[in-house]
C-alpha cells in the first residue's frame, strides 16, 4: 500500500513535472510565430515593437486590447483574434524571460 | 488513500533523483543529422531554430546551389529602380554562427530507405531526417511556346529572386518610352499570390516617373485578381489610369518569341516589348525525384502537425512546395512558419518525445502599390487536429493604402530576414 502510495505521487509529480517543461517548450514555440516581424526571441532588429523582456501584465493587456480593438492597430488587431487567452499569457510568459 | 508526508518527501526525493537523471539523457533537446535542402525562408529558419532549440544538440546541413539568399519579397522594388540587389541579398554566413553547415551544390535525389541525399557535385550526405523546402519549380507545358532556355534569357518570369531580377530590370531600362511591358500571370496556386499585382503597381509607378508614355498590360489567366483585389483596383485607377490596363482570363495558349507574341484562349493577341510571362508552377524538382509530390504529381501532402510528407517517413516537407490548406497563401512567411512547426516537431522526434500540438501561426504581407505606399493582407492560423484554418473573423486587409505601413513592410523585412539567418 505505502508502494503504491509512493509510486503514485512519483507519477503525480512526474506528470506535473513533463507538464511543466511540456509548458514551457509549447510557450517556446507558441512566441516563435511573433519573431518574423518582432526579431528571434523577440530581439526586434527595428522597425517593429522588441518583445525581448516586455512586463507580461503589459504585454497581456496590450494584445487583449489588440483583440477587442481598444487598441488601434494595422495587422496586430487582426492577428491577435487566432489567440485564445491562455495562449496570450504563454506568449507573455515566454517574452517576459527572455533578455 | 492519503499521503502522509513522510511518504510525499521520499517520494519528491525519487522525483528529484528520476528527474535529473532525465535531464541529463532524455532532456537533451535532441542529436542525430537533419540535411535541410534549400536555403531559402523556410530552409534558412528551419536550419537555425534546429540548431538554436536542441542547444547545438542535432547537427544540420544545409544544401543551397546560390552563394548567398536573395529575397523574393522586396525585389518587385528593385525591378522598379526603388531598392537594389544587395538590400535584398543577405549572406549564409549567419547561419554558419549558428553552426549550420553549408553545402552549396544542388540536391538530385533522395533515397528514403536508406536515408540518403545525392548532390550534383559532391556525392551523398546521410541523414536521420530530412527536410525539404525547395520552393518552386515551373510546369512549362503550360506556356505553349516558352521553353526553359528562352525563359532563360528573352522572356523571363523573374519569379525566383537573382539573376533574372536584375536582367529583367535591365529589359525595362532599356525598353524605349512609348513601349508595352505585359506581364503574364499564371492560374493559381502560384507563389505569391499579391506579388504579380505588385510588380504590375511597382513597374507603372517607374514608368510614370521616368518613361510616362509607357503602358503596363496584366494579362491574368484568373479570372479576376487574386489577392487584395480592391485594393489594387483602387490604386490602379487613382495613380495609374492610362499607365495600367489589367485584363482577367487571359489563359495562354501560344508564345511567339522571334515577334514576342502572345495568343490566348479568350482575347485578342499581345505584342510586347518587354514580355514577362510567369508559367504555372508546381512544388520544387527534388521532390519529384524523391517521390514526395504525393498530390496531383503536382504538390506535396504533409501531416500539418510535424510537417512530415504523407509519402515517406523521415522526411519534411516545408512552403511553396505543400498542398496549401484552403485560405493559406505560398508566401516567404508562410513557409517561415512552416519551418517552426516543424523544428519544434523535429526536436521533440529527435529527442524521444512525442511532436508537439502546433502553435497559432501567422501570414502577414505587405505589397507596394508606390514607392511610398503599402497595403497588407495578414491572418492567423489556427490547428484544428488535421490542418490549420483562419478563424472566424480573425485576419483582414489594410483599409486603405498608405505610408505607415510600407515602413513597416520594410521593417517586416529586415526583421524576417534576421530571424531566418542571422
Amino acid at each position: 500500500m505505502k508502494y503504491r502510495k509512493i509510486a503514485l505521487a512519483v507519477s503525480l509529480l512526474g506528470f506535473a513535472g513533463a507538464a511543466f517543461a511540456d509548458n514551457s517548450t509549447l510557450s517556446r514555440n507558441m512566441a516563435s510565430a511573433c519573431a518574423s516581424c518582432h526579431g528571434t526571441n523577440g530581439h526586434s532588429v527595428g522597425g517593429t515593437d522588441p518583445l525581448a523582456g516586455m512586463p507580461k501584465d503589459e504585454m497581456i493587456r496590450k494584445v487583449k486590447d489588440f483583440r477587442s480593438g481598444a487598441k488601434p492597430a494595422t495587422v496586430m488587431q487582426q492577428l491577435s483574434k487566432g489567440y485564445t487567452d491562455q495562449q496570450i499569457e504563454m506568449i507573455a510568459n515566454y517574452y517576459a524571460a527572455q533578455k | 488513500m492519503t499521503l502522509n508526508r513522510r511518504d510525499f518527501i521520499k517520494a519528491a526525493g525519487a522525483t528529484v533523483a528520476f528527474g535529473s537523471l532525465y535531464g541529463c539523457a532524455g532532456d537533451t533537446k535532441g542529436s542525430g543529422n537533419v540535411v535541410v535542402i534549400g536555403g531559402g525562408y523556410g530552409g534558412a529558419t528551419v536550419a537555425k531554430y534546429l540548431r538554436m532549440w536542441s542547444d547545438g544538440g542535432i547537427n544540420v546541413t544545409l544544401v543551397e546551389p546560390n552563394p548567398a539568399f536573395v529575397s523574393c519579397p522586396i525585389s518587385n522594388l528593385v525591378l522598379a529602380g526603388e531598392k537594389t540587389m544587395a538590400d535584398i541579398t543577405t549572406s549564409y554566413d549567419g547561419l554558419k554562427k549558428h553552426g549550420v553547415r553549408i553545402i552549396h551544390d544542388t540536391a538530385i535525389g533522395v533515397d528514403p530507405v536508406k536515408r540518403t541525399v545525392m548532390l550534383a557535385k559532391s556525392g551523398a550526405l546521410s541523414y536521420d531526417r530530412l527536410v525539404v523546402s525547395p520552393g518552386i519549380d515551373f510546369i512549362w507545358e503550360s506556356v505553349p511556346g516558352l521553353t526553359p532556355a528562352l525563359s532563360d534569357s528573352k522572356i523571363l518570369h523573374a519569379w525566383k529572386a537573382g539573376p533574372q531580377t536584375v536582367a529583367l530590370r535591365k529589359q525595362l531600362e532599356s525598353m524605349p518610352d512609348g513601349g508595352v511591358y505585359a506581364l503574364c500571370i499564371p492560374k493559381a496556386p502560384y507563389r505569391c499570390p499579391p506579388g504579380p499585382y505588385e510588380r504590375a503597381s511597382m513597374i507603372a509607378n517607374y514608368f510614370k516617373a521616368k518613361k510616362p508614355k509607357s503602358k503596363v498590360l496584366v494579362l491574368d489567366a484568373n479570372a479576376d485578381v487574386t489577392s487584395k483585389g480592391p485594393l489594387f483596383k483602387k490604386a490602379w485607377a487613382d495613380l495609374y489610369k492610362g499607365t495600367l490596363e489589367y485584363r482577367g482570363n487571359h489563359g495562354i495558349t501560344k508564345v511567339d518569341a522571334a515577334s514576342q507574341t502572345v495568343e490566348f484562349e479568350f482575347g485578342d493577341k499581345v505584342k510586347a516589348d518587354v514580355l514577362n510571362i510567369v508559367p504555372a508552377q508546381k512544388a520544387g524538382l527534388i521532390t519529384t525525384a524523391a517521390g514526395l509530390s504525393n498530390v496531383g504529381g503536382r504538390w506535396c501532402g504533409v501531416d500539418w502537425k510535424t510537417l512530415e510528407s504523407t509519402a515517406h517517413k523521415n522526411i519534411h516537407v516545408l512552403g511553396d512546395s505543400t498542398v496549401s490548406t484552403p485560405g493559406m497563401p505560398k508566401s516567404g512567411h508562410m513557409t517561415t512558419q512552416h519551418a517552426k512547426v516543424a523544428a519544434a516537431a523535429i526536436v521533440n522526434l529527435m529527442s524521444g518525445q512525442p511532436a508537439p500540438d502546433p502553435m497559432v501561426i501567422a501570414n502577414t504581407c505587405y505589397s507596394f502599390v508606390s514607392a511610398k505606399e503599402v497595403v497588407h493582407v495578414a491572418h492567423p492560423y489556427v490547428f484544428n487536429g488535421k490542418e490549420f484554418l483562419v478563424p472566424k473573423g480573425a485576419g483582414g486587409v489594410s483599409p486603405s493604402r498608405n505610408e505607415l505601413e510600407a515602413k513597416y513592410a520594410l521593417a517586416w523585412a529586415k526583421n524576417i530576414w534576421a530571424d531566418a539567418l542571422l
